[in-house]
């Protein structure tokens, strides 16, 4: 197999991070970010297979048997649990954005004026719907 | 158990993991019992159980550092909790930040923030501290990273209840950022598994030692220098600062400014002197005169951006950057009196700019914005919250008898140790712009005459209270700094000695 997994990881690990960067979709981001931590919980799983190893499930009666090391298999299981509650706040606050600026593109929300704040000049005390 | 076996001996025998519990059982506690007064009690008293707890620990570790196996199961193979001079440190600061904060996120959360959300904010604060003390007692790699996350979390969803719907876009873009900087630590933590496989601490630095030249490990130094840097918000990798600390309810800016990032200083420590054991006067990789670099120009750039900057929380928000450029020069140097200085200034500059952010929180609250211009005459119609400012910020500056000064000393005592004469030219241009910026708030606030009907009137009692204790704080750690500085010096020590 040689270094594949690790190739496999760092195109993985490339292409979201491209996606986060690249994309100004705030879904599209988060799509990107899942992409780029998954590359990780590869990398951790792949770290963990032993040569020849089987599932890390005792077998009785077999004292020679080489299983594979199931140490980082617990800690991604801990990482996607991470990942999942970073998706969730994302894609809730996503939802927040879309609510107040009605769009969920980075240039629209970035463009959008905000309404002075100190009130003192003429500007329209109601939001003005966005003309994009 | 020994019948006479009392509270206060199972207090001292699980005393290095009883901070992380009391808040992360005071979280769903607050948010249970739903009305806002009793979160706040349930708050504060976890705030105030925590320090209690940091100041046993002072004593205790005078000896040596403090090992806690959780659960029972030995290190390196369970997760072990390890407090030492350092670790009390940053304990005592993350404590004493919230204790101060308590009253002010009171006042603060009843104008801020919705009255039904209000147990949700005090419960994602004691999330957020739950975090930030578990990532400094643990001595797990891993325990590291799950820390951070809850911390990162719970502070994403804090930045996000900001009044302004800015507020929703800086936390989103502190969401992308922050979870990048936690992935690449988790990468740099698996790439050094995979040449240990081992993640206590202690354990990994020991096993480190015949293959620290590999290039697997150093691979994860880059990955953890770059995702602890992001959360340190060092020079180029702090874009979501500025936003976040503006437009965050005023009493999480204070949390954040004060602790957050000083405990991804603390890591960074912690993992480049203890673990990596990165020889930063050597050959091999180039670490320390990278972050002298990066913690100069940030240094410089960010004050100078202060100096320009018209909105007074992203004033303060530069600021913090620009001390943080401090800091990092101030490891880099890796001398022990430059650990030392870079010790005492993370102590200092908490207390001195968390002060800072609650008076101009509370002007900013009084006057409606958070513009310069707003803030004309304010020096007469809030003198009290005025007044604080002032104080902090001399101490921000570095005056004789403040907090900053006693900083700032140590700093160029370092740097003409190692005659890096370059650098005490920075700190001490980055002191006359810190006087620059300061100055024209104060000018604004004393010198200019207020608006007419601009609204006169005190902060509330909370937020004074809170307000000036922290400024007098940062006076008395000023004119009695020996004691902060004898246990920066221990500290230091800490560091260094693995590498002795």
């Amino acid at each position: 197999m040689g270094l594949l997994n690790y190739w496999l990881v760092v195109l993985l690990m490339l292409g979201g991070l491209y996606i986060v960067i690249a994309h100004g979709n705030l879904i599209k981001k988060m799509v990107g970010l899942n992409i780029f931590q998954t590359s990780v919980f590869v990398l951790f799983i792949s770290l963990g297979k032993v040569p020849n190893g089987t599932a890390p499930i005792a077998i009785k009666g077999a004292a020679d048997t080489v299983y594979s090391n199931p140490l980082p298999h617990v800690l991604i299981l801990t990482a996607i649990v991470v990942g999942v509650a970073t998706t969730a706040v994302g894609l809730a606050l996503a939802i927040r954005i879309r609510e107040a600026y009605d769009s969920v593109e980075e240039d629209e929300i970035l463009a959008w004026r905000e309404p002075d704040a100190t009130g003192s000049d003429t500007s329209p005390t109601t939001t003005p719907e966005p003309n994009f | 158990m020994a019948p006479e076996m009392s509270l206060i001996s199972t207090v001292q025998a699980h005393l290095p993991v009883l901070p992380v519990v009391t808040a992360l059982v005071a979280a769903p506690l607050a948010m249970l019992v739903r009305r806002p007064a009793m979160a706040w009690l349930v708050a504060t008293a976890a705030a105030v159980l925590l320090l209690i707890f940091s100041l046993m620990l002072l004593p205790a570790t005078a000896a040596g550092p403090l090992s806690y196996a959780v659960g029972g199961w030995q290190p390196p193979y369970g997760i072990e909790l390890r407090v030492d001079r350092l670790t009390v440190i940053v304990l005592l600061l993350i404590s004493v930040v919230a204790v101060a904060a308590m009253p002010y996120a009171r006042a603060s959360a009843l104008v801020e923030i919705a009255e039904d959300k209000q147990h949700l904010f005090y419960s994602c604060l004691l999330l957020c501290l739950t975090g930030l003390v578990g990532m400094t007692v643990t001595g797990d790699a891993f325990n590291v990273f799950v820390f951070l996350e809850i911390s990162s979390l719970s502070t994403y969803a804090l930045i996000g209840m900001g009044r302004q719907r800015r507020a929703l876009m800086a936390a989103y873009r502190y969401l992308i950022l922050g979870t990048l900087g936690g992935t690449f630590f988790l990468i740099g933590i698996g790439l050094l598994y995979a040449m240990t496989g081992t993640l206590n601490m202690a354990d990994m630095a020991m096993r480190l030692e015949p293959v620290r030249d590999s290039r697997t490990v150093l691979a994860a130094t880059a990955f953890i220098t770059v995702g602890l840097g992001l959360k340190l918000a060092l020079f180029p990798l702090h874009a979501w600062l500025p936003n976040a600390y503006s437009y965050a309810p005023s009493a999480v800016t204070v949390l954040i400014a004060g602790c957050a990032t000083k405990v991804a200083i603390y890591l960074s420590l912690r993992m480049h002197y203890n673990v990596l054991g990165v020889d930063f006067t050597g050959e091999g990789m180039q670490l320390a005169p990278m972050l002298a670099i990066f913690g100069l120009v940030g240094l410089i750039v960010c004050s100078l951006v202060a100096l320009f900057e018209n909105n007074v929380k992203r004033l303060l928000a530069y600021s913090s950057v620009a001390q943080i450029g401090y800091i990092v020069l101030a490891i880099s140097l890796a001398s022990n009196t430059g650990l030392t200085a870079g010790i005492v200034h993370l102590l200092n500059h908490a207390v001195v700019k968390a002060g800072l952010f609650m008076a101009v929180g509370a002007m900013v609250w009084r006057c409606g914005s958070d513009d310069l211009q707003v803030l004309a005459g304010i020096g007469k119609r809030m003198p009290i919250t005025s007044a604080a400012f002032v104080v902090g910020g001399l101490a921000l500056i570095g005056v004789p008898l403040t907090a900053g000064f006693i900083t700032k000393w140590y700093l160029v005592t370092a740097a003409i140790e190692q005659q890096a004469w370059l650098l005490v030219v920075a700190i001490l241009a980055a002191s006359i712009i810190a006087l620059g910026y300061i100055g024209k708030i104060i000018e604004v606030a004393y010198f200019r005459p207020s608006p007419v009907g601009a609204p006169v009137g005190e902060a509330s009692p909370l937020m004074l209270l809170s307000m000036w204790s922290l400024v007098l704080m940062s006076v008395a750690l000023g004119v009695w700094a020996d004691g902060t500085v004898t246990l920066a010096g221990q500290a230091a020590d800490v560091l260094l000695g693995a590498r002795r």
